[in-house]
């Protein structure tokens, strides 16, 4: 489908900055658990959908906000490309803009860099109704402060994403998983030792006393490597990243508190109380039925931090405090972009 | 103009007589960087030792509503640095240690002044580097190229300084500290990491930063490839990465530049092609195997009339020295010459180098090409002879109609030098109003009175007015709503 929905988004941001009327943006509603609970009249973007430009020789694609996620993938697939970061649908109708605003990435995280390594431009919405476009649709681009990256994990406070252009990249010629049977510090000394050399690992998870390792590269350098780590081969490895990076796997069920908690990987493992799932080759811990202020504490401790990810009814904060300079000036941002603090208002800080 | 005497004394008080220099002798040294053509000598140079002398000169700074200008070795290409008048020049090279090399985290981290080659020499020992390679790496400073964004030749697949930040520790002009981004890379809130890299100096001063470091390639293979049309070569370079090859670099020259590289450097160039592509491949042993053998087949497919494969590393020394030593090579063709640096989507490549040539044409300027292929970043020089009257203007001339055609298909006025000053007028046919105005409130959420390298980067609108009004497209006049002078 290919609709431009512009004119439409912006007499809807426009009437509610006149009012002052908080609007909530909402693609696919896929991630509306992420973030604090905030009220607002939905602002919907699906209907500002489709794909405008992808030239595999560029390997660069630009969409708008609405468009579907799996849309964007398949498009990338038929040509043999891929979004390098492996971003969550967390559901059916993820759009494109919304994975943006989330700025969350998949397993591939700690191998292929973040969501916002791969933003190029944007047009924005700014929530007193100017379209404003940043960045562009090429690899290097240092014209005007990189306003386009800044989008990338805003969660819509800064403004509403129209069309964003994302570089993309080749998919990996083949892929090997294999598993291996160790306990959480062994395991992180393990991938340390791994991560050294310049082993092809795209990714790596800890869970139930298994270490899992993803390879990628041509079949002689996987079987290589097959020889020299060991370990079993796990058969059928797609679905088994894709329930982590889903979070459809059954560590995720339930209703307890799911706490994100982001550390240096060689970090030992934290005395939450509680076993959790390692990825990012330690650098992504999850863990379920933590307090609050202790999960804050012990990421921060460690030069980490913490997010409350899921099942949050009634926290204050779910990501960790800013320094008070720093909170200063994300509000100072806020009113750049959205001065009436209509978009999303909160949903990241109070009064950002 | 002479220094305000209550702010040089309270320098001195804070960095002691010797770390500040007021005389017009001591300052004159600082009056440019690496783009010679504008110039200005600082009334006061201040060269502190340590963070916490960074933070008491922007205090003492703040408090007497002095500018100040953060300068690492001057060897930006777009007056990123240029003193400005009744200011403060804050040169950050005396912070030059490199506090903590870390195999096992693999990053580094080092004060600003450590220059780019230093981090990767340390890292050598333990089989990592740093990857961001721009050609003043000998001399140029990492937090000028945090400043600047820094690119380099190996960037389209190792990625631009802003991919191999993980930290940074920046002061504000009030000289509050601010720490962005994380070991991990991971920070909650906005990604003002992203936003201060290539912020060319207008938001903080940078005091640390902490860089990824990555494993040096188990192997590197150097593929050269002549042709004997542009087009086809600029072809080529679109084959290659749409087959599903990411090279380590992907490097192209057009006749004029690639003799001038081999009358230079003696670098063994085929000087009766009329383009050539330096493609490297990095990687795996295997992996590199199948890429070399397929990116061979893809260029013989595409018409190469010679193709060479480095033999082993001196050879790859060779053939890289000319490619680094265009731009001495070409500046010895005429007695000046101007570097552009936009960047265009790379299916416009053959169109725009054609189009560059018939603009060289009618400007009777001749101009070389050398440029990062792989990611579309053109370095045309426009070569002049500025004691030829007029010649100046119509080199400007030509690089603004070139700068303006990048912008046309869908590119940059800058990928990787940086506006400065001197694209504050292309800047305005890149970006309209409404982005400019928001460029300048997102420079007053860091600087409220405007004090950090004030009047680079970001043009004001009524420069774009003098600018459109000088430059007018189609019969339509740019900023049409703002008076003029």
């Amino acid at each position: 489908m290919d609709r431009d929905g512009t004119d439409a988004l912006l007499a809807q941001v426009r009437e509610a900055a006149t009012r002052g009327a908080a609007l909530r943006i909402v693609g696919g509603d896929t991630k509306r658990f992420y973030g604090r609970a905030i009220d607002g009249v939905p602002l919907a973007t699906r209907g500002h959908t489709g794909i405008l430009r992808h030239d595999p020789a560029e390997l660069v694609l630009t969409a708008r906000g609405g468009t579907p996620l799996a849309e964007v993938e398949t498009q990338l697939a038929t040509h043999g490309q891929r979004l390098p970061f492996e971003p969550p649908h967390f559901g059916s109708g993820a759009t494109l803009g919304g994975t943006v605003a989330a700025g969350l990435a998949g397993p591939a995280r700690a191998w292929a860099g973040p969501l916002r390594d791969y933003v190029l431009g944007a047009r924005i919405l700014s929530g007193d109704g100017r379209v404003l476009r940043f960045g562009g649709e090429v690899m290097k681009n240092v014209a005007g402060y990189d306003v386009a990256r800044l989008m990338a994990g805003a969660l819509g406070v800064l403004g509403v994403l129209l069309d964003v252009s994302l570089k993309v990249l080749p998919r990996a010629a083949a892929e090997r998983t294999l598993a291996l049977e160790l306990d959480e510090a062994q395991a992180l000394a393990h991938v340390a030792s791994l991560t050294r050399g310049a082993w092809p690992l795209s990714a790596s998870s800890w869970i139930d006393g298994r270490l899992y390792l993803r390879f990628e590269g041509s079949s002689e350098t996987l079987d290589a490597i097959a020889a020299r780590v060991g370990g079993e081969l796990l058969p059928d490895c797609g679905s088994f990243w894709a329930s982590l990076r889903e979070q459809t796997h059954p560590f995720f069920a339930g209703e307890q508190p799911l706490w994100r908690c982001t550390v240096p990987g060689l970090v030992a493992p934290l005395s939450l109380g509680s076993v959790p799932l390692v990825e990012w080759n330690g650098m992504q811990r999850w863990y379920r039925g933590v307090a609050e202020a202790a999960a804050f504490e012990a990421a921060a401790a460690v030069g980490g931090h913490a997010t409350l990810f899921r099942h949050h009814t009634g926290a204050a904060e779910v990501f960790t405090p800013l320094a008070p300079p720093l909170l200063r000036l994300h509000r100072e941002l806020k009113r750049v972009f959205d001065p009436a603090g209509i978009l999303n208002p909160g949903r990241m800080y109070v009064g950002v | 103009m002479t220094p305000d005497p209550a702010l040089l004394s309270d320098l001195r008080a804070a960095l002691g007589a010797d770390a500040v220099l007021a005389s017009p002798e001591a300052c004159a040294p600082f009056e440019c960087d690496a783009l010679t053509a504008h110039r200005r000598s600082p009334d006061v140079v201040v060269l502190p030792r340590t963070a916490a002398e960074v933070q008491s000169v922007l205090r003492a700074c703040r408090h007497h509503g002095t500018p100040v200008v953060a300068r690492g070795a001057g060897t930006g290409l777009s007056g990123g640095s240029l003193p400005v008048a009744g200011g403060v020049l804050l040169v950050l090279a005396r912070l030059n240690r490199i506090l903590e090399v870390d195999p096992r985290r693999r990053l580094a981290r080092v004060q600003p002044g450590v220059t780019n080659l230093e981090i990767s020499v340390a890292a050598a020992p333990h089989g990592l580097y740093y990857a961001p390679d721009p050609s003043s790496q000998v001399a140029c400073t990492i937090g000028g190229n945090v400043a600047e964004n820094s690119g380099g030749v190996h960037c389209l697949k190792h990625g631009l300084t802003v991919h191999n930040l993980l930290e940074v520790r920046v002061l504000t002009i009030d000289g509050e500290l601010l720490v962005l981004g994380s070991e991990t890379g991971e920070a909650p809130g906005l990604p003002l990491l992203a936003l201060l890299t290539g912020s060319e100096g207008m938001l903080g001063v940078v005091v640390e930063a902490t860089v990824r470091l990555k494993p040096l390639p188990e192997r590197v293979e150097l593929l050269m490839a002549a042709f004997d049309d542009v087009r086809r070569c600029a072809d080529a370079v679109g084959r290659v990465i749409a087959s599903g090859i990411v090279p380590a670099g992907l490097e192209m020259m057009d006749a004029p530049a690639m003799r001038a590289a081999e009358a230079f450097a003696r670098c063994g160039y085929p000087t009766d092609a009329n383009a050539l592509l330096l493609c490297e491949l990095d990687g795996l042993h295997h992996d590199v195997e199948r890429d070399l053998q397929a990116v061979e087949t893809l260029l013989r497919d595409c018409g190469a009339t010679a193709l060479r494969v480095a033999t082993d590393a001196t050879e790859r020394q060779r053939m890289w020295s000319g490619r680094k030593s265009a731009f001495p090579a070409v500046g010895r063709l005429a007695p000046d010459y101007f570097c552009m640096d936009g960047t265009i989507p790379r299916r416009h490549l053959a169109d725009v180098l054609q189009r560059i040539g018939e603009l060289s044409q009618a400007a009777g300027l001749p101009v070389a090409n050398v440029f990062h292929a792989g990611d579309g970043n053109l370095h045309p020089l426009i070569l002049f002879d500025a004691g030829e009257p007029g010649a100046v203007e119509r080199a400007e001339h030509l690089g603004a109609e070139i700068l303006e055609l990048c912008v046309a298909v869908g590119g940059t006025v800058t990928g990787e030098h940086g506006v400065g000053v001197e694209k504050l007028g292309p800047m305005c046919t890149q970006f309209g109003s409404g982005e400019l105005e928001a460029f300048h409130a997102v420079k007053r959420a860091f600087d409220p009175d405007g004090l950090l390298n004030p009047g680079k980067a970001v043009p004001t609108l009524a420069r774009c007015a003098d600018y459109g009004a000088m430059r007018v497209h189609g019969g339509k006049l740019p900023f049409s709503h703002l008076p003029r002078f």
